[in-house]
């Protein structure tokens, strides 16, 4: 699905990534998780085209994607902040991203879902934070795409939310996609994720299942697993 | 008044009085052809009636008190060979001709109607084209000059002569020409007593109206049109100058109005719109500026050298770039009562005058005087907080310089 | 492209900043109307107003919509759309609705006092001509200013800094420099000096207009031929064509090359 190779990218001094190289399959819930400053957010984002690495290539589905922009059309992208026009209303909003897709949608079945009915007149700003990260999710949800990169999902949602995402990701899941996440949730993560990738200091430190990492760890939850990571590396 | 004055004057009235005036007919087909051989034949005070047609002649000696009248504009084709028509005898006419191609000559002015030491002459209804000099009157008082156009094709001032010209003349009227395309339109050396009235003078090379050492003069009601300069007045005295318009005098030396040692003089109500200057005064004292209207120029009014005791009240400044321009912090002239459009004080007793003075004097303007370029920064915002700091405390312009009664509405 | 800046426009024309922008030159229109019904001198007086101010407004304006919609920006980038797409359609989003609110604000009030009745038609669409101009120009240099400035604070004060520059600085020193340098002919210098800054091209424009009979005053070739013709005309409106085309070039040029 995706090939990274010896992707490199430094902003000004301070290099982010240094070399790195990843291979992610199709189908799956794959975790990305990493402190803060690993270089989580440069990889979703040189993927995604938002950051020109300074080496390397990636690509999708075998295709390179250097200053492209066709292959996002099989991208499904929740960024960290929603942040839409303020004066469109939500509604209009859902209108413009369909407009912009061109390509059928599900947004009625999940309005439903996350009872968004009454806030369809009112304009985006005027919302509150987890009806925004809300319209978010709808946002992102409503095409039916390969490959779906999730940053920190969970973001402000109240438990009932948070389980329609839950049900809504392992829906995509069961429908063969391939799914990215990013979040510092452990319970989350520990609950819906396929593989779990590591990045420290701009390379991946371990790539496995769930159950690899407890192994290797030798502790009961991801949680404790990935602090004793962190610990080891302090230590080392 | 010795014998023989008195004698001619007597039989003058005697003819005059007693015998018919009679008629010689010139034409193509008639016995007598030429205008010289009925000129000749003619007694005094005989009528040359002229005929449509066309006839080449030049240096035309009237001399004696003739009228000569042209029927349906016949043509004086000077083929450009020297003067066409020279009058030396008082009590001439000469009315309804079109005359042309008048020689053009590096040595001396020769012209189309010259009037020498002339008393009591009318030249009227009469078209000149392609000329060198039109009317040059010389040394001759009380006459007229009504209703002729002149349309010269001046190219340079070099080899170009004057429309209507008035050299050492006194108590003439100049009234309804239409002079274009020539040096100057109207042209007047040592002539005083000279009344100019409702004529047009445009697209002349150099000035439209030019007053050289004449005094006592009156021109009124007058177009000055895209010349070289509109009127230049210089080395005169007391000379009235009322409801003219100049307008479009456009250029490097370009005046509406260009006043040069000139004393005593009246503006009054006068038009001066779209020149580069609308006056440009230089050693002129005891002015008296009233009633005129200064339009849209480059500046109204632009004071060079010393001017002393002049006044300018009641006059509207409409919309110039410069409204008064000095080269000098000394002033002592009168500024009162005009209206300014950029004036933007109020006036709190609804009396109609402004409570706080305007200065004319831009800080710009006298950088401008100083590096020509900088008229590019015209309308720059650094130009108007500049010329503002100024306005508060003057450095560079006169202090003294502004106009304590501003008008709020434009003098009518 | 053409969505992004509908978008863009829509979105702007709901805004509160928009409306102020538009009443503010209504107001603008209605009182120097009101205080003075002669048009063409209103016109002249708007003219100075606008040459400053226009510049201002675009600049504030562009650094604070780039700032304010970044978010939406970065997720548009996660759309399948060209980069290039979503700038342009941006600006052009931003730039219009400045202009619209231009052309309603000074438009309504000059025709209800009887503008297509005037013979001050010609001036005011050159107005209205330069104030679009401006405001594409200057709202093409905030968003490369915000484009190149990830610091909200640091972007707002270059903003200001340039419209700062080239509304007084610039004209400070070209005086200055015209000044120290008098004896030396300078008529080509000031003519290319006046090209290099859009504010000084667009009051260059109005001179044209306004007082072409003080500009014919100065003696020198250049500057005849430049003022004197349709040529100072036409080599004014090709600057400020350029001078709008070269910041919307860079910010594609830089848009492509940005991480988010």
């Amino acid at each position: 699905m995706i090939a990274i190779t010896n992707l490199k990218k430094s902003f000004g001094r301070n290099e982010v990534l240094k070399g790195l190289d990843l291979e992610i399959k199709p189908k799956g819930i794959i975790a990305i998780l990493g402190p803060n400053g690993s270089g989580k957010t440069t990889l979703i984002k040189s993927i995604l085209g938002m950051v020109i690495p300074d080496e390397g290539s990636i690509s999708i589905s075998g295709k390179d994607i250097k200053n492209k922009w066709a292959y996002r059309k099989e991208i499904e992208y929740l960024p960290q902040i929603a942040n839409f026009p303020g004066n469109l209303k939500v509604r209009e909003l859902i209108h413009m991203i369909k407009d912009l897709h061109q390509r059928p949608t599900n947004d009625e079945q999940l309005i439903d879902l996350f009872g968004l009915k009454p806030f369809l007149e009112k304009k985006f700003s005027t919302l509150s934070g987890g009806t925004k990260q809300k319209v978010n999710i709808l946002l992102t949800f409503m095409f039916d795409k390969p490959l779906i990169i999730l940053d920190e999902p969970t973001t402000g949602l109240d438990p009932r939310a948070l389980i329609h995402l839950k049900e809504l990701i392992q829906y995509e899941k069961a429908n063969g996609k391939t799914i990215l996440v990013t979040s510092h949730i452990m319970h989350f993560v520990e609950e819906i994720a396929d593989e779990i990738i590591y990045l420290l200091d701009g390379r991946i430190y371990f790539k496995g299942s769930v159950k690899d990492l407890m192994e290797k760890t030798k502790q009961k939850n991801v949680e404790h697993a990935i602090a004793a990571i962190a610990n080891n590396t302090d230590h080392a | 008044m010795s014998f023989s004055r008195l004698f001619f004057l007597l039989t003058s009235l005697f003819f005059i009085n007693t015998l018919w005036a009679t008629t010689i007919v010139v034409c193509e087909t008639c016995e007598i052809k030429s205008i010289k051989e009925a000129i000749s034949l003619a007694a005094d005070f005989d009528t040359i009636l002229i005929k449509r047609g066309t006839y080449r002649e030049f240096n035309l000696l009237v001399n004696k008190p003739l009228t000569l009248k042209g029927e349906g504009f016949p043509t004086i084709d000077g083929e450009d060979k020297g003067e066409i028509i020279r009058v030396v005898s008082d009590n001439v006419t000469i009315d309804g001709f079109f005359i042309i191609n008048v020689g053009t000559s590096y040595t001396s002015d020769h012209a189309a109607i010259r009037m020498v030491r002339c008393k009591n002459f009318l030249i009227q209804n009469v078209v000149l084209e392609r000329l060198f000099f039109g009317i040059y009157i010389e040394k001759s008082s009380y006459g007229k000059i009504y209703h002729n156009k002149i349309i010269g094709d001046a190219k340079d001032e070099y080899n170009s002569g004057n429309g209507i010209q008035l050299w050492y003349s006194n108590h003439v009227e100049v009234e309804k020409n239409i002079v274009q395309g020539v040096r100057d339109g109207i042209y007047l050396e040592f002539s005083d007593n000279i009344a100019i009235k409702d004529n047009s003078s445009t697209n002349n090379l150099r000035y439209g109206l030019h007053f050289m050492f004449s005094n006592d003069d009156i021109y009124t009601n007058n177009v000055f049109q895209n010349n070289g300069a509109g009127v230049a007045v210089m080395f005169s005295k007391r000379i009235e100058m009322r409801n003219n318009t100049f307008r479009e005098n456009w250029g490097t030396a370009s005046y509406g109005m260009l006043l040069k040692e000139i004393n005593d003089a009246e503006i009054v109500d006068n038009v001066f719109e779209e020149n580069t200057i609308g006056i440009n005064i230089e050693g002129s004292n005891r002015i008296v500026y009233r009633g005129n209207d200064f339009r849209n120029n480059g500046w109204a009014i632009k004071v060079l050298g010393a001017c002393y005791s002049n006044t300018f009240t009641q006059n509207n400044f409409l919309y110039n770039s410069f409204d008064i321009s000095y080269n000098s912090r000394l002033n002592d002239n009168v500024f009162d009562q005009n209206y300014w459009s950029d004036y933007t004080g109020y006036d709190l007793d609804k009396n109609g005058i402004g409570d706080v003075p305007y200065r004319p004097v831009k800080l710009f303007s006298y950088i401008v005087n100083r590096t020509p370029e900088t008229i590019v920064l015209l309308r720059s915002l650094f130009m108007d907080i500049i010329d503002f700091s100024e306005k508060v405390s003057p450095v560079f312009t006169p202090d003294n310089l502004f106009d304590a009664n501003p008008l709020m509405k434009r003098h009518q | 492209m053409l969505k992004i800046l509908k978008y863009s426009f829509y979105d702007l024309m709901r805004s509160r900043w928009s409306y102020v922008y538009f009443l503010f030159y209504l107001a603008l229109g209605f009182v120097l109307l009101f205080l003075n019904s002669d048009l063409s001198k209103a016109v002249i007086t708007l003219m100075n107003i606008i040459i400053v101010l226009v510049p201002l407004i675009g600049t504030i304006f562009g650094v604070m919509y780039f700032y304010n919609s970044k978010e939406f920006t970065e997720l548009l980038l996660a759309q399948p759309i060209k980069r290039s797409s979503i700038f342009m359609g941006q600006y052009l989003g931003v730039g219009f609705s400045l202009t619209l609110s231009l052309l309603l604000g000074l438009g309504i009030p000059f025709v209800i006092y009887g503008l297509f009745r005037s013979n001050a038609v010609f001036d005011f669409t050159l107005l209205l001509v330069n104030g679009a101009f401006l405001t594409m120009i200057f709202t093409a240099l905030s968003f490369n200013i915000a484009l190149s400035n990830e610091n909200r604070i640091k972007g707002f004060g270059y903003a200001i800094l340039v419209w700062l520059c080239l509304a007084v600085i610039y004209d400070g020193l070209f005086l200055m420099s015209l000044i120290v340098f008098e004896e030396y002919p300078l008529d080509t210098f000031s003519l290319i000096a006046t090209l290099l800054n859009p504010i000084d091209l667009s009051r260059t424009l109005i001179l044209l207009k306004l007082d072409i009979s003080a500009l014919l005053g100065y003696t020198g070739a250049v500057f005849k031929n430049f003022f004197g013709t349709d040529q100072g005309l036409m080599i004014s409106l090709f600057a400020l064509m350029l001078w709008t085309l070269l910041p919307i070039w860079r910010l594609v040029f830089k848009a492509k090359r940005k991480d988010f």
